[in-house]
């Protein structure tokens, strides 16, 4: 109930602002360009140029000078990321490990986010801080950290062997399971942040509401918790899931050689076959297979 | 703090209109591939200042220059792919010759294996250049595989039966099928630069046949720290390679012994290539610092720093002793002569062998 009335709240000013623009800037609409110009600017620079030149590469052919590509219309490109399964199994295989990156940093982002937003307020800040720390160092540093940690002469093996445990290493690094710790740990915060920032907004009244009626904890996680806090974690599993759909390094430097997720098969068709068109070909594909999950998402907000 | 900060502004005012007028020259260059008291030197002899910037991939390198306008004046591609490559690309500036009287200092047998991708030797004179071969941790692999193996082939690799041994302490393969594919076509007996379909399937044969013991198909950079690590001990790469991680395991000094197999069958020659892009700002300062580096004082500081074998023959007597002896930096003659060169496949065999690599690395 007070869910509702908290957003009708919420888009009223932004209701009235534009009217308050048009009076400060006298000129109706001109002021108003002006203030969105920065923005809209901003945009077209690096948001729609990039894309439209993508785009161009993609149709172009390929052609062993500088650039190696010449503007054209052809569909080459994609004519090539047809008939070979590679190009498929690349995207499949990118779709399938971000989806359960996205899924192990929900898992691990709900007792998290709930955590910090049920601590005292200055524990909160500490314990955000902890969350935020590690992603201001070098992602690079954190990675190297990593293999640092799972190499065969590295801490976790060698503590293994000296405990008893293991008498030869057990190959951790180069396997699936490394890679998936490696994109789990840079991407939690993604997800654990908007579950944090629903977790404050949830009202505590309602869980005790569920509670005094007789639900188990459990029962109340489940039935009131989980369906409160959905739209956050779906904004949580998809800024997780986005970046780690294109993601390369990670897959490079610590997953097996056959994660060829399509992130390190575009940075194989742009720098070792060197043939622009089908590397961007393929950028335009994911591109275009990520728009879906966003446009479901927009549609399940919008939804009253 | 203005105050104090004002004459400190106004010494480098002087200093300003000097450096403006002072000669640059933009060298892009491997890691770890140079003797820096030669850049010192250079700078020193000709007034010009040297701004050194490295890369530690070809795909760096060639990334930048296909894009045009990369601003540098001397680059260091490898001569297959990248080299070549980019001599066809119409990439690289024809060296004028009268500005390089040291040229006559390097040795015409080598420059004539690089004739073949680069007629004429018009754009590139030798820099430095190895063989492909196998870094090994010896005491490892003879664990594995017994005493009295012989370690002078690429057997240790692309036999089934060892590799499947040595799986546990390590395989690794560079991610470059041009300078892979040759070797293993040439272990099979066959012609290294064949790109005949039945060839390939061979050497793919070959290659999956050892595909489920390989643990990382990585860049060479990364082969270099694992061998120096330990965490590879047995890696196909590139010759100074190893013999850097060589040196760098015996710095660490945690018992980690690194040795190089130079394949009996023929290894594959690279050479690396002083070379100006096309739109080098200051052609001229390249062409003086190309003239510099072949000087054969110059070129052997350059070896003994970095232990790769450089192609001005009357260095070989300045080189420091260690490397000078080292048969893994100079191979002998009679080894030379069962090395090869790699050529460039038409563009279809090209994408042919790509997707040969790719379901190599995907295991499929």
């Amino acid at each position: 109930m007070t869910g509702p009335a908290r957003e009708r709240e919420g888009h009223r000013p932004s209701r009235t602002h534009p009217a308050k623009g048009r009076k400060a800037f006298g000129n109706r609409d001109g002021g108003r360009l002006l203030v969105l110009a920065p923005a809209l600017g901003w945009l077209v620079l690096f948001v729609a140029a990039p894309a439209a030149i993508l785009v161009a590469i993609a149709f172009a052919d390929s052609d062993p000078g500088v650039p190696p590509f010449r503007l054209a219309l052809s569909v080459a490109g994609f004519a090539v990321l047809a008939e070979d399964t590679y190009y498929l199994d690349a995207l499949l295989t990118a779709l399938r490990v971000a989806a359960t990156t996205a899924a192990l940093c929900l898992l691990l982002a709900y007792p998290m986010a709930m955590g910090i937003a049920r601590a005292a307020p200055g524990r909160r800040v500490v314990l955000l801080a902890l969350l935020m720390l590690p992603f201001w160092t070098g992602f690079l540093l954190r990675v190297g950290a990593w293999i640092g940690l799972l190499r065969d002469e590295g801490w976790i093996n060698s503590l293994l062997q000296s405990a008893g445990l293991a008498d030869a290493p057990i190959p951790l690094l180069y396997t699936e399971g490394a890679m998936l710790v490696g994109m789990v740990h840079a991407y939690l915060p993604f997800a654990v942040l908007p579950l944090f920032a629903a977790f404050l907004r949830l009202d505590p009244s309602l869980g005790e509401a569920a509670a005094d009626l007789g639900a188990r904890p459990a029962t109340v996680f489940l039935t009131v918790t989980l369906p409160v806090t959905a739209p956050a974690a779906a904004a949580g599993f998809l800024l997780v899931f986005i970046p780690a759909a294109g993601e390369f390094v990670i897959p490079e430097l610590m997953g097996p050689p056959e994660a060829q997720m399509v992130g390190r098969v575009l940075w194989q068709e742009f720098f070792q076959n060197r043939d622009w068109p089908v590397a961007a070909a393929l950028a335009v594909a994911l591109l275009a297979l990520l728009l879906v999950p966003i446009r479901l998402f927009q549609r399940l907000e919008a939804r009253p | 703090m203005l105050r104090r900060l004002l004459p400190l502004l106004a010494l480098l005012l002087p200093v300003l209109p000097a450096a403006a007028q002072e000669r640059v020259l933009n060298v892009y260059n491997w890691s770890d591939y140079i003797d820096p008291y030669a850049v010192a030197r250079f700078t020193r002899e000709t007034g010009i200042r040297v701004r050194y910037d490295v890369y530690d991939s070809l795909e760096t390198l060639e990334g930048k220059l296909s894009a045009g306008r990369s601003g540098y004046d001397i680059v260091v591609p490898t001569s297959e792919p990248s080299f070549a490559r980019l001599v066809r690309a119409g990439a690289l500036r024809p060296l004028d010759r009268t500005a390089i009287p040291n040229w006559r200092n390097l040795d015409a047998t080598l420059m004539e294996r690089v004739a073949s991708i680069d007629p004429g030797n018009r754009h590139g004179a030798i820099y430095l250049w190895g063989t492909v071969g196998l870094g090994i941790r010896v005491d490892r692999v003879r664990a594995a595989l017994g005493p009295d193996v012989p370690l002078d082939s690429l057997d240790i690799l692309l036999k089934p039966e060892n590799a499947q041994r040595l799986a546990r302490c390590g395989i690794m393969v560079m991610d470059s099928p041009t300078d892979v594919l040759p070797s293993v076509l040439r272990w099979l007996g066959r012609d290294p630069n064949s790109h005949a379909a039945e060839d390939l399937r061979a050497a793919e044969q070959a290659l999956m046949g050892v595909r489920r013991h390989v643990r990382a198909i990585i860049a060479s950079g990364s082969i270099l720290d694992a061998l120096a690590t330990g965490e590879a001990c047995v890696a196909m790469t590139y010759s100074g390679d190893v013999i850097q991680a060589q040196a760098r395991a015996r710095e660490a000094n945690r018992g980690v012994e690194v040795g190089y197999v130079m394949p009996r069958e023929g290894a594959q020659l690279w050479f690396d290539m002083l070379a100006i892009p096309a739109d080098a700002p200051n052609p001229e300062a390249a062409q003086a610092f190309i003239n510099f580096l072949l000087q054969p004082d110059v070129m052997a500081g350059i070896t003994s720093h970095v232990r790769y074998p450089n192609a001005v023959p009357a260095s070989r007597p300045l080189v420091t002793e260690a490397v000078r002896n080292d048969p893994n930096v100079f191979p002998s003659a009679e080894a030379l002569s069962r090395t090869f060169v790699a050529g460039t496949p038409p563009r279809e065999a090209e994408r042919a062998r790509t997707r040969l690599w790719s379901r190599f690395k995907a295991g499929r």
